[in-house]
Order: C-alpha cells, then structure tokens, then sequence
C-alpha cells in the first residue's frame, strides 16, 4: 500500500471519529455513531497491517495474541461490569490509554528506524519532543487514573490525602520534569527518556491523590483530556493523522467536560486541582442542629405522592450506592399508573462522572424524554407538589442560593425548596461532601424518610402496591 | 518563491491538521447531549486507542527493521493495553446506547 493511500484512509479513520462524537448529539443516533468509530477503528488498523506488513511468523502470532488477548479481556468486562461501576471502569481505562501511549512511545525510543523519525539511528530532534511529551503526559494519565480507579472503587479512601509542602513538592517535580525534557531534546540518551516516565508516574500520582471523591467527576473529565493530548503527542511521532485528530477530538472533549463540572459546582478548575476539598476536615463543619425534622414512614410517603399531581425525583450519588434505580423506576410506573406526572431532574455533578445518573435511570428503563437536565426543569419545581430527593444533599441546599457565607454559595442547585412538599431518603442527618447542614431538612415542608434509599423506595412501592 | 512552497516542513500540515481537529471537537462535544456524557466518555476512550498504530507498527515492522527486541516487546504490551481499551470501549458504551430508549406511545 503506498504511504499516500495510508494517509488518506487514515484521514477516513479521523473523519470516521468526528461522526462517532457527532452521533452522541442524541440518543436516536447514537447507535450509529459508535458504529462509525467501530468502523473508523477497523479502517485504522487494517491501513496500519497493510502500509508495514509484519513481516514472519512471530510478529503475526504476536499481533492476532494481542488482539485476541485484548479482545477477551476487553469483551468479558465489557458485558459483565455494572452500571454503577461505570466511574471506575472509565478510569481504569484511561490508565491503560496513558500506559499504551508511554509504551509506543518507548517501542519508537527503541526502534526508532521503525517509525521512519530517524537518520542513521539517530533520532530527529522534533520527534525527540513529541515523544517525550507523548510519554511525560501519558505516564501522568496512567499513575493519575489508577489513583481516580482506587477511589471511585473504594479500595483507597474517596477523602483527600494531604501531604505537607505537596505543592512545593509538585512545583519541584514538574521542573524536573521540563530538565529531563529539554536533556532528552539535546542528548536522546536511555537515561533521560527513562527519566521522564519516573517522573511523570510519581507527578501522576500525586496530582490526584489530594482530591476527593466528589470532584472525581472533575478528574475523571481531566484524565479523558490528558489521555487525548497523550494520543495526539504519539501521533505527531508517528506523523499520523488519525492519530492526531482522535487526540485532539478527546483532549478538547474531556476539556470540556471538565469545565462542564466545575461550572456545576461553582468552582474554579484550579481549586479542583489543586485539591483538599471537601472530607471530614474541609468547610465550616456542620452544625448538627438540634432542632426537630418532621420524618415520615414509607406508607406517608406513597399516600402523598398518590395524591400529587406532579412528581420531581432527583437522584444523586446515593441511589447508584444503593442500586436503587431499578425500585425507583417501579415507584414511578405507579405513580403514572395513578394518573401523577413524573419527572426526573439530574444536577450535572451528581453521581461520579459526567452522566453518571442519565445511564443509571437509562438502564433501569427510564425513557430518557423524561429526564431533564437543571436548567430546563428548575421552573417547575414551582408547580411541583413533591420534590423526591434520593440520594442527593448539597445539590438541593438553598444556601447556595441565599446565604453568601457558604462554601458552596453560587453554584447552581436544583431548586427543590419551591415544590409544596420536599421528600428526603437519607440514611441519617449526616451532611453532604461540602461538610455543610442543608436548612432544607429542617423545614416545615420538608419530610424526611430514614433509611437505606433501596429499601424504603422499595417499602413505598409496597405501600402503593 | 516555488521553492519555498515546496519546503514545508509536513510537521506544518500536521499541526494545522490538529488546530482544526481541535476546532471541529470543541463544537461537536458542545453538541453532546449532557444526557450521554458518561458514553461520550468511554467512547473517547476507546477511539484514543487507536494508538493501537503506534503498537502494531512496533510489533510488525519495528522488529525486523532495526532487530530491537525491547522494541517488539514494548509494542505487543501497548498492543495488549489498547485492544483492551478497543473491544472494551466500544462495546460498553453500545450496551450503555442500547438503553436509552424513548417513552412508549
């Protein structure tokens, strides 16, 4: 295949992934979409087996190994992970585009005639750059995505790890890391490549470990950004454009999304960053007031709703911790049997990642023209007899709105206080992730439903049974 | 003048490939609905993975070319890494796509 036909398919590949992203405009093309991006995928590999034939037995046996082994792995989580999982399981392979990135990057160091970016084995001085910033970003991706795995899957504590003088430590380490950079650019010795993948794992590292849990959606969005500017670098060392376009669509994309959340926590991306947010410590501590809340049982809850005429639930991450979703669904079908309008109201931050809600009442059959994004739906809680809160706190607390003392004074919540009633499943009185009371629990339309958000969505389905 | 023309640096054209590129993401993303975020997100993932390229001309031709076996080893582990990212990506966000389903009428 002659190297100008390579790059025009590759070309088709890139075209290919624009659609894929094109497609997610709405859930009815959707489908389509990803078919393009199989299809853009298949195109890029066949381009690359046919432009540089593997030439014996061995790199054939090694590449359809590959594959198959990525296959079979790739395919078995793919149909058994939950979707409650779903924040891990895009971390966790964000950690393995950072780390295929370092690879490739290593295998072009090593053999770099392979790659066509040298002159008698010497490395050309502009692919010296481009390599080491693919490699520097993605060992940042990889030791940056298994920290955010960790903590989304509760196998390291979701509360900020702080350790004294980090940012005097990271400041230093990111120097190091432009040394190591500008070294490999002069002398591309073994050394110097080595050395930016170490520092780049450590930085990795200790970049996420301060933040917590709730600005995951944050991280996870950042990390999807890097792992594109990761790919994009590898594709200015191997001058291909499928390559670069894919990197530059994911990098802005993750960027985007990452703005997305901090707008909807009202935060600065810096802040987020720059981490110890939220946990125990973070945040004028709640007051635990000790005033009487006016709870209530699952069977006054059903009665109530019965007895609505609109109904708003908002979920947040409590319900994906409680598997909720699928309870919740039913309570609603009886509801709509009962004649009561039901809608769902999603605050962009709630849950883990980006969406995070939408998939979760998506899988437990929600038709998506039901739910509604803050912006749309937030007027109408004015009309709403009963605004249902499952699993959600700060996204709901009125403080954000009228008192300009609170941490999280400014960022946009769902304005469930203007329904007639305000329903509460929560464990206990504890605060959310900003530390901070909700005035909300105390209010006289307020009731509070103790209780594991499973069971009791499941005790009022009983009760309306 | 022609000469100069013919002097471009390819680096040139492929950074003027990726500006674009970054240009056409900005406003496709902007265009997703927030609704499908969580797939927007891991089909990136899997698309990033066509970094696969960089892998398989490690494991094919890298090889024989300059008989590095660090080389050969490095690209099958990416190899591995990104099919992993591939098969994964794609067929976790069609079954996330397959459930998103209008209100029967």
């Amino acid at each position: 295949m002659s190297a100008n036909l390579a790059a025009l398919l590759y070309l088709v590949a890139g075209a290919l992934f624009i659609m894929a992203l094109r497609g997610l405009s709405s859930p009815a093309s959707s489908r389509q979409g990803n078919m393009f991006g199989m299809v853009g995928m298949t195109i890029a590999v066949l381009t690359t087996l046919a432009l540089a034939k593997p030439v014996g037995v061995l790199p054939w046996l090694l590449i359809v190994g590959g594959l198959g082994i990525g296959a079979v792995i790739g395919g078995i989580t793919a149909k058994r992970i939950p979707m409650t999982a779903m924040p891990q399981l895009v971390a966790a392979f964000h950690s393995l585009v950072g780390l295929a990135a370092v690879f490739v990057a290593a295998a072009a160091y090593y053999a770099p005639d392979a790659f066509g970016i040298a002159t008698d084995g010497v490395i050309h001085a502009q692919s010296r750059i481009e390599m080491a910033l693919g490699a520097a970003i993605g060992a940042i991706t990889f030791t940056g995505s298994v920290i955010a795995f960790l903590k989304l899957d509760g196998r390291m504590s979701g509360s900020p790890i702080l350790l004294p003088g980090r940012h005097v430590i990271n400041i230093a380490l990111g120097l190091a890391l432009l040394a190591a950079i500008v070294m490999f650019f002069q002398t591309p010795a073994e050394i110097w490549f080595w050395a930016i993948v170490v520092i780049s794992f450590i930085l990795g590292f200790l970049l996420i470990v301060p933040i917590g849990g709730a600005d995951m959606p944050v991280v996870v969005s950042m990390l999807n950004s890097y792992s594109g500017w990761a790919a994009a670098g590898i594709g200015f060392t191997l001058a291909n454009t499928a390559l670069i376009i894919t990197g530059a669509l994911v990098g802005s994309s993750g960027a985007i999304l990452s703005y997305i959340m901090c707008k909807g926590m009202n935060r600065s991306f810096f802040s987020v960053i720059l981490g110890g947010f939220g946990g125990e410590s973070a945040g004028p501590a709640a007051k635990g007031e000790s005033k009487p809340v006016k709870q209530g049982s699952a069977d006054d809850a059903a009665f109530m709703m019965k007895n609505a005429e609109t109904v708003i639930i908002v979920p947040g991450y409590g319900m994906a911790v409680a598997q909720a979703q699928h309870a919740l669904r039913e309570m609603a079908d009886h509801l709509k049997k009962s004649g009561v309008t039901v809608k769902y109201a999603i605050h962009p931050v709630a849950g883990r990642m980006p969406g995070h809600m939408n998939v979760l009442l998506a899988e437990a059959n929600v038709p998506y023209d039901e739910v509604f994004e803050l912006e749309d739906i937030n007027s109408e809680f004015a009309q709403a007899d009963i605004a249902f809160v499952i699993g959600a706190n700060d996204v709901t607390n009125p403080a954000a709105k009228e008192d300009p003392a609170s941490p999280i004074y400014g960022m946009p919540v769902l304005e469930v206080w203007k329904a007639k009633t305000v329903m509460f499943i929560k464990r206990g009185m504890s605060s959310g992730y900003a530390g901070i009371d909700n005035g909300l629990f105390w209010r006289d339309n307020t009731l509070m439903l103790f209780g594991d958000a499973k069971k009791m969505t499941e005790e009022i389905n009983k009760a309306m049974g | 003048m022609e000469q100069l023309a013919h002097s471009i640096d390819p680096f040139i054209s492929l950074l003027g490939i990726f500006v674009l590129a970054v240009f056409v993401g900005y406003y496709v993303v902007w265009n997703v609905t927030p609704a499908l975020h969580t797939p927007l997100m891991s089909v990136t993932n899997a698309i990033s993975s066509v970094i696969v390229v960089g892998a398989l001309l490690a494991v094919g031709a890298g090889a024989i070319a300059s008989g590095s076996t660090l080389a050969m080893i490095f690209g099958f582990i990416a190899l591995v890494l990104a099919s992993i990212n591939i098969f994964g990506g794609f067929m976790v966000t069609s079954r996330m796509l397959a459930m998103y389903k209008k209100k029967e009428k």
